[in-house]
This record gives C-alpha cells, structure tokens and sequence, in this order.
C-alpha cells in the first residue's frame, strides 16, 4: 500500500487546496490518470495518479490547504489484500504506543511471513518522521511545520499529544504558521503566483552556480524551408518557428545527455526522457513552465499540436501535474516580444535553460561577403556543479547546426 | 461560402480577439495600428486569432498575407475581398 501525496509541482510551489476529488474508495485507478484537482498559485491543476492500484482511502478533504508532501489517499497497490491494508490502516491510526506495537510486529512478522512487505508495517517511508494521520491533519490545521516537530515516540514519531503540546507553546510570532492558518486562498492569486516564482528564483540564484554561453544562429535555411512548408498548409496546420527550436533542443539533449536532467542530492540524475518545459507567460503577469513530453520523438506537426493544446490551458492556469514535475530541461522563447537574447534562472532542480531570443535581419559574414541574413540568438544557462563550459558549448553548437537543418527536424 | 456582412466580420474579429485578450478593449483600438502589440498578442495567438477566423467565415490566411492582417482594417478589407473573390 502507498500513501499518494502531494506532489510538488514546480520548484515554487510550496501548497495548495485541494478543490475536488475525481475517485472515491473503491476505485481503480492507473497511471496517469486525473484523481483529484487542486488549487495552486498557477491556477487549477489536474493531479494524476502514477501508479496502479485501487483507492483505499481518501484522507485529505476538499477544501482542505495542504503542503507539498501531506497524504492525499491511501492506495492499495496490484495483488495487495484489503484485508492487510485495513489492519495496517486500523494499526496506523492508534497513538504512539499502537503505532509503536505495529512496527514491532511487522519487524517480527517480517521473516516468518513473507507475504508482508519488508517495511510495509512501518509508517510510509516517504515521510521524514512517523506521524499518526490523525496528528498529521491536527498539525497542518493548525498550520505547524511538521519539519519543526519533535515527536515523543520510537524514532521520534509524533503523536496526538504532541501536536497537542506544540499548538500550546507556540507563540503568535510564527510567520509561517500564521501564514497556513489564515485561511485557504489569499485574495490576490497574482500575487500568490509573483511570490511563489520570486521563491523559486531566489533559491535558484542562490544554490545554483550559473554559467551562461551564446550563440548566434542563421535562420535562413529554418525559416525558408517553414515558409515552403507553410505555404501549402491552412492556417490550422501551420508550424510556428518555435517548433524547430524545441525539436532541435529535443535532439540536441539526445547528444548531450548531461544537460538533460537534475541535480539532486549532490549528484546529477538523468531524466527519464527528455521533456522540454515551455515557459508561457500568464496574461495579467505569472510565468509557468508545463512540460511536452519527449520532444525528441516527436514530429513538427505533433510539436505544434502539444502546444496548440498546452498554451491555452497554461495562460488560464489549467494544466495536469505531469506537466508540472516532469521537465528535465526549460525553453524561454522571448523572441515575439522582441529582445535579442535571454539570461535566465534556471527552474531548480533542472540544471539548465535555453533561451532564444527575436529573429531579426542583421548582417551576416557567408563565404567572404556581408549579407542580410534572418540571426537568432542561442543563449544557454547552465548549472555549473552538473556541467562544464565544454558541454555547454558543445550544446549550443548542436543546437545551432540542427536549426540550419530544418528538414532534418 | 456566404458573404458576410461587415458587422458580422467585424463581431467574428471581436470574439476571436476576446477569447484570447478577454480583458482588452479592441473595438476602442486605432483600425491602423498593429493590434498586436497594443493588445499584448504574440504569434502563437495571433495564429489562433486567424484559426477561429478561418474556421467561422471560411476564409484562408495565407502567410504572405500576415503583414496585411496585423490592423484591424487590414483584416476586415482582407477578409471582405477575399470573400468577394471566392464568389466573383
């Protein structure tokens, strides 16, 4: 049995309301697939399942404010009895010393009875502390950090009375605590979303050592061979210049797999597969980073297609959460708004962003003489601890060439 | 294909404009200014601006074409002379 939580959805984002459920108990559920929608600063987001299984509980509320990593449900996983999970359940909801006998016994129970999962007796390993759900749903009501709690238990599990405890010795100057308990949305979610990216940014810039390469790109070959292209299709299927740079930063991270994921725990981990986060700015102001999945696999016409389908619910704060965790790299494209070129702040854990600025006639050295040619500028952030200049460089230089290849995307 | 009149092309510009601008005021914007920039619209909307209009008046826009349409008036005349080109 796993506990589903809250999935952080974004580096700058740090709760949100859950606003309605899409399963009850009972019910099967498999990757990938909507169980509940919640209210965060970036608007109202589909919350998928990603993993199979069938829902045993539902333990937060709608309406309820959670933070990113509350317990959400409880699912029993494939080939698990309710049986087992029940007596678990019933287990888990006794005070500190039931939750301690529990653990006692699975340890006990752990050799002689195989069919239990190592560890399944102890409370959800994703947790820092053990935490009783009764205690857990008093602490975040109240609005205590339970990162803050000592428990009194076995391994420094927190119990009822603990919490208890705490609500009563803290003083009114907790900022964060009186931040949760005043109430669910704050009256200006613009200003929620401008707080939670100023967040976001200034731990970036603060954890991440950035360096920054550029590169200036002749358009020519790209944009000739869109005007062909486009030429012979209605307006429906028209490609925009924006698909060629995903595509080719989608191919360029197959080559250069080191810029293609995060850093985490003091070491690089790679991305399961390269998906591109497309920043989309908010009308009113806010910025949000939904991610296309496996951009390198993807054809011109499906690029489009996901971004026909993403642009519209990202600017009115309706997106899926796989779209929010699942970039492993971030494209800014500012070019319509006319600047040359970007130096961005790379969206932790990433460790690196491409920026492409405006596509502008400037002159251009080919074979000895000065022509006008159609230049856009290739700017890269990268995260000094993953990657060196060298890789970098060699990225940059990868995207280039496969721009001025444009049939080849 | 029908012709439409110019009230009804321009309502189609209005509510192509208002699903993507729902806040902004284009009936009170210059006919000869790029609407574009006054409005805050960027290319991927603007293509959908043409999409919806494509898809309510039956009219195609072709690429050469975008300079035209970037005014009010421009895409008011190019859809009226294209219409009146389709049935002549």
């Amino acid at each position: 049995m796993a506990n589903f939580v809250m999935p952080r959805m974004g580096a700058d984002m740090t709760e949100a309301t859950l606003v309605a459920w899409k399963v009850k108990p009972g019910d099967e559920v498999s990757r990938g697939m909507v169980v509940a929608e919640v209210d965060t600063a970036k608007g109202v987001i589909e919350v998928e399942c990603f993993q199979p299984g069938k829902v045993l509980e539902l333990v937060a509320h709608e309406g309820e404010l959670l933070p990113v990593g509350a317990v959400l449900a409880r699912i029993l996983g494939p080939g698990e009895s309710a049986v087992e999970a029940a007596q678990f359940a019933g287990e888990h909801r006794e005070e500190i010393s039931g939750v301690a006998t529990a653990k006692e016994r699975a340890a006990t129970k752990a050799v002689p009875a195989p069919a239990r999962k190592p560890g399944a007796g102890a409370v959800s390993s994703s947790d820092r502390q053990p935490i009783t759900p009764r205690a857990r749903r008093m602490a975040e009501q109240a609005g205590l950090d339970l990162a803050n709690l000592r428990g009194s238990g076995p391994n420094g599990a927190i119990s009822v009375v603990d919490v208890e405890q705490a609500i009563k010795a803290r003083v009114g100057n907790d900022t964060a605590g009186s931040r949760a308990v005043a109430g669910p949305a704050e009256p200006e979610s613009a200003g929620r979303m401008r707080r939670a990216i100023a967040a976001a940014m200034e731990q970036s810039n603060r954890e991440v050592p950035h360096y920054y390469l550029r590169t200036t790109v002749d358009m020519k070959a790209g944009l000739d061979w869109l005007t062909q292209e486009n030429a012979t299709r209605s307006v429906a299927r028209r490609l925009l210049p924006v698909t060629l740079s995903l595509k080719a930063m989608g191919l360029a991270l197959r080559q250069v797999p080191e810029l293609n994921g995060f850093w985490t725990e003091g070491r690089f981990q790679p991305g399961s597969g390269i998906h591109i986060g497309f920043a989309v700015s908010m009308r009113g102001g806010g910025l949000v980073t939904p991610a296309i999945h496996d951009v390198d696999q993807l054809s011109l016409d499906h690029l489009m297609a996901r971004l026909t389908d993403l642009i519209p619910r990202a600017r009115t704060g309706r997106m899926k959460s796989s779209e929010l965790t699942d970039g492993t790299c971030t494209l800014t494209s500012l070019g319509d708004l006319g600047v040359a070129a970007v130096w961005g702040v790379i969206y932790p854990p990433q460790v690196a962003l491409v920026g492409t600025g405006q596509t502008a006639l400037r002159p251009w050295v080919v074979d000895d003489e000065v022509l006008p040619r159609p230049l856009m500028e290739v700017t890269l952030a990268a995260d000094h601890r993953a990657s060196d200049g060298m890789i970098g460089a060699k990225f940059l230089e990868t995207i280039g060439r496969l721009l001025q290849s444009p049939q080849a995307l | 294909m029908s012709r439409h009149t110019a009230t009804e092309i321009r309502e189609a510009i209005g509510a192509a404009i208002g699903n993507i601008a729902p806040e902004a005021d284009w009936a009170g914007v210059d006919k000869q200014a790029d609407f574009r920039r006054i409005l805050e619209i960027d290319s991927f909307d603007f293509l959908r601006i043409l999409v919806e209009l494509s898809e309510k008046l039956g009219v195609d826009f072709p690429e050469a074409e975008y300079g035209r349409l970037v005014t009010l008036a421009g895409l008011v005349a190019y859809i009226e002379s294209a219409e009146q080109a389709a049935e002549g």
